[in-house]
């Protein structure tokens, strides 16, 4: 047999409605960036309708034992102590220094039993932390496949397919359905939407109960380009692409703390001690070196400057994923790691990690035909887009 | 009679570096080789018509990339071809591979060990870092700590320099690393037999050391230097084989204004009123110069080409202690078409267009070295094969192959008679049948090169690849002798440049640039 990238358990489908062999690489599988010539409609379905995305690629590790509880409040920065059954949590965990290795979710499935997504392999870092913890750690990385379920319509969705249960699950809750199945309420789109954890036999199954409920509510399958725009106007960042994970770094400088990432919300500096703690308290008293910043770039300039010499304004639909620098006045204050046209909010939307300190109004470089051109970056509250049925 | 500014003896692939160094300096050079053709170890020879061997070395990492560019070899015809994998078949049918990719390598990881599949990436990194950090010490003459001179105190200053930007932790992981045996560095890391087992081989490739030996972790850490367009720890097959690499140096020093004469075996250094001023050939021809380079082992350079009286009784001391038992021999088949090997599912044949391992576990390579530390063979050797005709169709003629078997142990201490050299040769040959059963059937020309075989036809004493051990006790200062390791020798204007000097053996033309390097400042002093 040839070694081949690996196919999630929903491949039987996402192959079928695959027009324009756009696969792409993700934690080791072959994922979808668009299921349709261009990712346009998936993108709106998740704004306005919902779009159903194959997110299996994800790491998932089940912790249980009598210490899983202590000891995942003991690995992440955020205070979980009072995670119940049903709960569920997002939360970055760092290395002694301070230093991001993953983010993901937390759940607690029963009184013993919690799991863990991560967008890396996990397996060795936790066993690492486990001295001391009389716990289990089980890899399901490839046990389960995982749906999201994102956009305003997601909720009728779920409710038709699996029961009106599902209407009352609070923001960041879990609830089990169907015995072996768990949903949950949450996403990467900034959204109202949920996730939906599920056997790998079942998969198939649930891909087409779901899809055919969708019928009526314009569900649309979307890959990873519409998923990046989204998280993007939702202030969401993304491991490889915002940050280098601890374990990756060459050097301590590559990497970041939860402070410079925009998560300083989510160090619980008053719990007790965690991995990360001392360096983390460390920088809070003394400041960090950068701070996650939304950049909204003038896209007017951008525009009269390529209608000036006859040029069409490139639009960047595709979010880009690269280190580009930001000045203000001074010179360079930091850089920026992504940036999307926002088709919902109109605006030409960047992350960036700059200075704390180095003002409002700050400045890109971007290229104008074959020429570089500096363009207005202001600095605007993350998240970019916000809608009151994320949490309603 | 011309008289030349350096002559160096030996034109194996540091001798031609160093002399294209030197000629590109405006020097006039002559390099003086033995054999009919140059490279040294570094050759292709067609022992059986239409089929290519690669009867010493076969594969370039840690070549200097500045010894290319500066050189300009690409010009002068050097085609390096990554290899892609590592495989390692096992005798339950079974196999560990090494793909070019990086998730393809992780999902082969976790099928025999999840926790191997991880730590492989922590691994990976470690070592990248480890050797990210020890790169530059390659580029540098070994200072010696114990002398106040400006220059030795300067260059400390330089390597306290880079290992002062080590994180804390990477530097006590290389002080272990580099004291360590390199099973006992593994074991720390990883649980499958395979994986620790291809992983030692690294610390154990032409030194006659176990992997249970303190000090393999060094030569391990040696092999990680390498790097292919900037991708560490890459290997690669050089078009033509490593012949046509030695071919390429010996074009730039050429069109640089180097002088090269073949069948031209030195008798011995020429010296007048204590400094090195010429050679004269077994022939009996005589030629001068101001400086004199050997490129040879230091062996053959102190106890046969230089006369004893010249040299001082401590500094033979270090020269007649130096080690230079070696355990490997090279081993070259024609092939009639491609063999195939039963651990090798269909459909993944791409996997033996790389390196093909002979060692299943740590035990199989200890054993190995157990067999052969008193003075004999290993029943089941290591091997690192390679078909090289997979990369390079001119190799061997279409549809044919050739390949080319690293195998050790094997004794220099042995008497190797013809009869011994077959029987060995027939030892090899079974331990991969055992992997490839079509093999023999396929196999039209076997040839071996023993440890005597690599001293008596290429010239290095005891067949040392490396020109010496790799050990601690013969590294940096100590290379080949403590107070003559920066390519000078106690004879005034005699001069190394091989392996046996800093920073050592394999193809990385670093000894003959850095020498080169030392020796036109000594001149402009």
């Amino acid at each position: 047999m040839m070694l081949r990238l690996k196919t999630t358990p929903f491949h039987p489908r996402t192959e079928a409605i695959m027009q324009a062999n756009q696969w792409r690489r993700w934690g080791g599988y072959s994922v979808a960036s668009a299921y349709e010539m261009t990712h346009d409609r998936e993108y709106l379905a998740m704004r306005n309708a919902c779009a159903l995305l194959d997110v299996s690629a994800l790491y998932k590790y089940e912790i249980s034992g009598p210490d899983a509880h202590a000891f995942l409040n003991r690995l992440v920065t955020r205070d979980i102590s009072q995670m119940q059954p049903g709960g569920m949590a997002y939360t970055p965990w760092c290395d002694s220094q301070g230093k991001v290795v993953d983010d993901g979710t937390i759940c607690r499935l029963d009184e013993g039993t919690f799991r863990l997504t991560a967008a890396d392999p996990n397996y060795h870092w936790l066993e690492e932390n486990t001295a001391g913890f009389d716990i289990h750690i089980l890899d399901v990385s490839e046990d389960l496949g995982t749906l999201a379920l994102q956009g305003p319509c997601s909720r009728d969705v779920l409710a038709e397919v699996f029961g009106e249960a599902v209407r009352e699950l609070p923001f960041y809750g879990i609830i089990h359905v169907e015995n072996d199945l768990q949903i949950s309420r949450t996403g990467y789109s900034g959204d109202l939407g949920y996730e939906v954890w599920v056997p790998s036999g079942r998969a198939v199954e649930i891909w087409d109960r779901l899809t055919e409920a969708g019928k009526r509510y314009a569900l649309q399958p979307a890959g990873i380009w519409a998923l990046d725009v989204a998280r993007i106007e939702a202030g969401l960042i993304m491991l490889d692409v915002d940050y280098t994970p601890a374990n990756k770094a060459t050097t301590p400088a590559q990497a970041s703390t939860p402070y410079e990432l925009g998560l300083g919300w989510s160090v619980h500096l008053k719990k007790p001690h965690f991995v990360g703690k001392k360096a983390l308290a460390k920088e809070k008293a003394e400041g960090s070196a950068l701070t996650l910043v939304g950049l909204e770039i003038d896209h007017q300039a951008l525009a009269s400057e390529h209608e000036k010499i006859g040029l069409p304004v490139p639009f960047p639909f595709v979010p880009w994923r690269e280190i580009v620098p930001i000045f203000n006045d001074e010179g360079q204050v930091g850089y920026a790691t992504c940036g999307s046209w926002s088709p919902t909010l109109k605006k030409y939307l960047a992350l960036a990690q700059v200075k704390p300190g180095s003002g409002e109004d700050l400045k890109i470089d971007i290229m104008v035909d074959r020429f570089r051109k500096s363009f207005g970056a202001k600095v605007r509250k993350l998240p970019f887009f916000n809608p009151p049925r994320k949490r309603g | 009679m011309k008289h030349y500014d350096a002559i160096v003896i030996g034109g194996g692939h540091n001798g031609l570096v160093h002399a294209a160094y030197l000629a590109r300096a405006g020097r006039q050079v002559l390099v003086l080789e033995r054999r009919p053709v140059v490279g040294g170890a570094t050759i292709t020879e067609e022992i059986y018509p239409g089929y290519k061997f690669l009867i010493g070395s076969y594969l370039i990492s840690l070549l200097r990339p500045q010894v290319i560019q500066e050189l300009e070899l690409a010009k002068h015809g050097l085609e390096l071809l990554p290899l892609e994998s590592t495989l390692v078949p096992l005798p339950n049918g079974d196999y560990l591979a090494d793909w070019p990719d990086h998730d393809m390598t992780r999902r082969e990881l976790m099928r025999h060990s999840r926790r191997d599949a991880e730590t492989y990436e922590e691994f990976s990194l470690t070592m990248r870092r480890l050797s990210l950090a020890m790169k530059p010490l390659l580029d540098l003459f070994p200072p010696d700590p114990t002398s106040l001179a400006p220059k030795d105190i300067e260059q400390m200053a330089r390597i306290k320099g880079v290992l002062g930007n080590m994180q804390r932790r990477d530097f006590h992981t290389l002080c272990r690393l580099c004291t360590m045996s390199i099973a006992d560095f593994l074991d720390e890391w990883f649980e499958t037999q395979p994986l620790k087992a291809i992983k030692c081989t690294s610390g154990i490739i032409g030194t006659f050391m176990g992997v249970r030996s303190p000090g393999t972790g060094y030569v391990a850490l040696h092999h990680y230097l390498g790097e292919i367009d900037g991708v560490r720890r890459s290997w690669a097959f050089p078009k033509g084989g490593t012949g046509a690499f030695a071919q390429a140096i010996a074009s730039a020093a050429r069109a640089y204004g180097a002088e090269i004469m073949e069948n031209a075996p030195v008798h011995q250094v020429l010296i007048k009123h204590g400094a090195a001023c010429g050679v004269v050939l077994e022939d009996g021809r005589e030629f001068y110069a101001d400086r004199i380079v050997s490129n040879a082992d230091a062996k053959r350079t102190f106890l046969q080409l230089v006369p004893r009286d010249q040299l001082p009784g401590d500094f033979l001391w270090d020269i007649e202690r130096f080690r230079t038992a070696s355990p490997a021999c090279k081993v070259n088949l024609a092939l009639d078409g491609l063999p195939t090997f039963s651990a090798v599912p269909q459909g993944s044949e791409q996997l033996l267009r790389g390196s093909i391992e002979i060692a299943p576990s740590v035990d199989y390579l200890e054993q190995a070295y157990d067999d052969a530390k008193y003075g004999g063979w290993a029943r089941k050797p290591f091997m690192d094969a390679l078909i090289p005709s997979l990369l390079d169709p001119g190799m061997a003629p279409p549809g044919q192959h050739v390949m080319s078997l690293f195998v050790e142990y094997a004794s220099s201490e042995m008497d190797w008679t013809a009869e011994k050299k077959a029987e060995f040769l027939d030892v090899v040959i079974d331990t991969l049948a055992e992997y490839s059963p079509d093999l023999k059937s396929k196999i039209i020309h076997k040839h071996i090169m023993t440890p005597r075989d690599i001293q008596d036809i290429i010239g290095i004493t005891s067949g040392h690849i490396f020109h010496g051990e790799l050990s601690l006790h013969q590294l940096l200062f100590l290379k080949p002798s403590p107070q003559w390791a920066q390519y000078k020798t106690p004879v005034r204007h005699l001069w190394m440049c091989g392996s046996s000097t800093h920073p050592g053996g394999c193809i990385t033309g670093a000894p003959g640039r850095n020498a080169a390097m030392e020796l036109l400042k000594d001149w402009s002093a």
